[in-house]
């Protein structure tokens, strides 16, 4: 009887999660295992091709360029967005009328990135707003979409868009560290330099573990502003995986897509799983 | 002393939002120029002669001419307008009949292999858009919805990431609450009716808030599986015109953003509860 209980419960959960359930494995895992499959094939003809694939796409020109670009641009803006958000957040929760700032900051967050394409142009082409601020101060005139400062813009775009949401995630976690550790803290006779590292930095770790793999996942949304603004194919400093995998979908190259994707998965799987590790051992 | 670093602290952030809101202040000022001081701006985009840009914050002949013009004598803004809203509002309708049981089985019932599939469905909700096209491509092209509005809108409807959200907002309602429900006679479906749905009311609307931002401003999933430009939402409508349509492309960026401004502004808390909620460790 107890048995029977037990295994009537077992299957309560299936009517609630089927559907849902269905719908991932259709669209997402089977599909997904189906690319990986793919990823060792023959495009036309299917059969096993061993990791022919993948050899193929690693003497790609345009999918080295992509990786490097694309590894830069994670090397780059991660660590920048998270440090400026952290020193702003660290300022923010020494003010009382926090309120609107916050607002302010996440506001990008709503704005479509479609609504700012005219802006861009105004403002970051060869003859636009900005360079001409730049020549009124005596500049050299600046070729903001077509030179390595595209890097710079795109970053600088990122960031920009991003900066609330990670704000917002420092802050509860600086404001979830109790009260009283700071205060006994600083009977104890600490400073604030010495509150910051050794008792808020440290209780911050989950925080970072958060933001790290959140800013990772948006930091793939940046090809929204590089291909609204400069097309397919932008210039070389901002041609970015995402960029590649389009080209390729509409050449309809899908061996390849099939062995790219297997990389960016197996890359994104073990950065989070790593990360996991260290948070764990931290802990 | 304190007082001083204060000041510096305001005033720094002043700067920081004005930076922030720059851009879009920029647009709404720039959409109610008339057409010459327009084209005088954009004439040096069009064909540099050596002349710079130069914005005029004050407009010289303020009106609302292209918006009449955008709204009454633009068919095509109406399509496309009607494709994003269609698109969205279909996404998170399903998006929540699905995801909301989903999310309930996930946290209050204990299963075998639960805790496997809760974390597969946190890897996917990590992963970008790139590594699922080829999937989502092969399923579309298998049921050929390939160029329908529909290749967009079904694979967005069993997005992990909202079960994740509205997961998080029913792990917070204590146990004994359902248990006491259970006990009194109730089934499961009046447990999350009645207990599960208003407790975890703030999970449920702040993935709302975050897929209607994320969904209206989609751009990967309609440029990869639609060609039809009738079938575009607004996000990829919009770069198509080109500069010497300044007046067009202006005030369809202002419609845009007027409804995402809406349920920033309405939704605002549970955006940020949203946000928070993201957290993948307490």
């Amino acid at each position: 009887m107890k048995h029977f209980t037990l295994h009537k419960q077992n299957l309560k959960h299936i009517p609630f999660l089927m559907p849902g359930l269905a719908g991932v494995l259709i669209f997402i895992l089977i599909p997904f295992i189906d690319s990986v499959r793919r990823s060792f094939c023959a495009a036309i003809t299917g059969e096993f091709i061993g990791f022919h694939n993948f050899s193929i796409i690693f003497e790609n020109e345009a999918f080295t360029l992509a990786v490097k670009n694309t590894v830069l641009f994670t090397v780059v803006c991660l660590p920048l967005l998270i440090i400026i958000s952290f020193f702003i957040s660290y300022a923010l929760c020494k003010l009382k009328y926090i309120r609107l700032i916050k607002s302010i900051l996440l506001f990008p967050l709503a704005v479509p990135t479609a609504t700012l394409v005219f802006v861009w142009y105004i403002l970051f082409d060869d003859a636009g707003y900005i360079n001409s601020v730049i020549i009124g101060c005596g500049g050299e005139k600046i070729s903001f979409l077509h030179s390595m400062a595209a890097f710079w813009v795109l970053t600088g775009s990122y960031i920009w868009k991003n900066l609330g949401y990670t704000v917002l995630l420092w802050l509860t976690g600086i404001m979830n560290i109790s009260v009283s550790l700071t205060d006994a803290a600083k009977v104890d006779g600490a400073n604030e330099r010495q509150c910051l590292f050794c008792i808020i930095l440290p209780n911050l770790k989950p925080t970072l573990y958060t933001i790290t793999i959140i800013s990772f996942l948006n930091s793939f949304k940046v090809f929204r502003e590089a291909y609204l603004v400069a097309g397919s194919y932008p210039h070389d400093s901002i041609y970015l995986l995402q960029h590649l995998f389009n080209n390729w979908f509409v050449n309809m190259e899908l061996d390849k897509m099939a062995a790219a994707a297997v990389c960016v998965f197996g890359v994104v799987f073990l950065a989070i799983v790593l990360l996991q590790r260290v948070w764990d051992k931290e802990s | 002393m304190k007082k001083l670093r204060t000041v510096i602290l305001y005033f720094i952030f002043m700067l920081i939002s004005f930076v922030t809101v720059y851009p879009v202040i920029l647009v709404i000022l720039l959409s109610v120029q008339d057409s010459d001081e327009l084209a005088e701006m954009t004439s040096s985009l069009i064909q540099f002669t050596g002349e710079y840009v130069d914005i005029h914050y004050i407009p010289q002949y303020p009106t609302l001419s292209h918006f009449i013009d955008l709204l009454i004598f633009t068919p095509e803004f109406y399509t496309v307008f009607w494709n994003s809203l269609l698109m969205t509002g279909i996404i998170l309708v399903f998006q929540l009949l699905v995801a909301v049981p989903s999310a309930w089985a996930f946290a209050s019932f204990r299963f075998k292999g639960k805790k496997l599939l809760f974390n597969m469905y946190v890897i996917f909700m990590l992963m970008p858009f790139q590594v699922t096209m080829l999937s989502q491509y092969i399923v579309l092209d298998k049921i050929q919805l390939m160029n329908t509005r529909w290749s967009v809108i079904l694979p967005a409807i069993f997005s992990t990431f909202s079960v994740f959200l509205i997961y998080r907002g029913f792990a917070d309602i204590p146990r004994d609450i359902a248990d006491s429900a259970r006990t009194d006679g109730a089934n499961e479906w009046q447990v999350l009716r009645y207990i599960g749905l208003p407790l975890g009311k703030h999970g449920i609307l702040s993935c709302l808030v975050l897929s209607f931002l994320d969904y209206w401003n989609m751009v990967e999933q309609p440029l990869a599986f639609i060609n039809d430009k009738s079938k575009f939402p607004l996000s990829l409508y919009l770069p198509m015109l080109d500069m010497s349509n300044a007046e067009l492309m202006l005030t369809s960026s202002v419609i845009t953003l007027v409804p995402a401004v809406f349920v920033f502004i309405t939704g605002q808390d549970y955006l940020e509860q949203g946000i928070i909620s993201s957290s993948l460790k307490e």
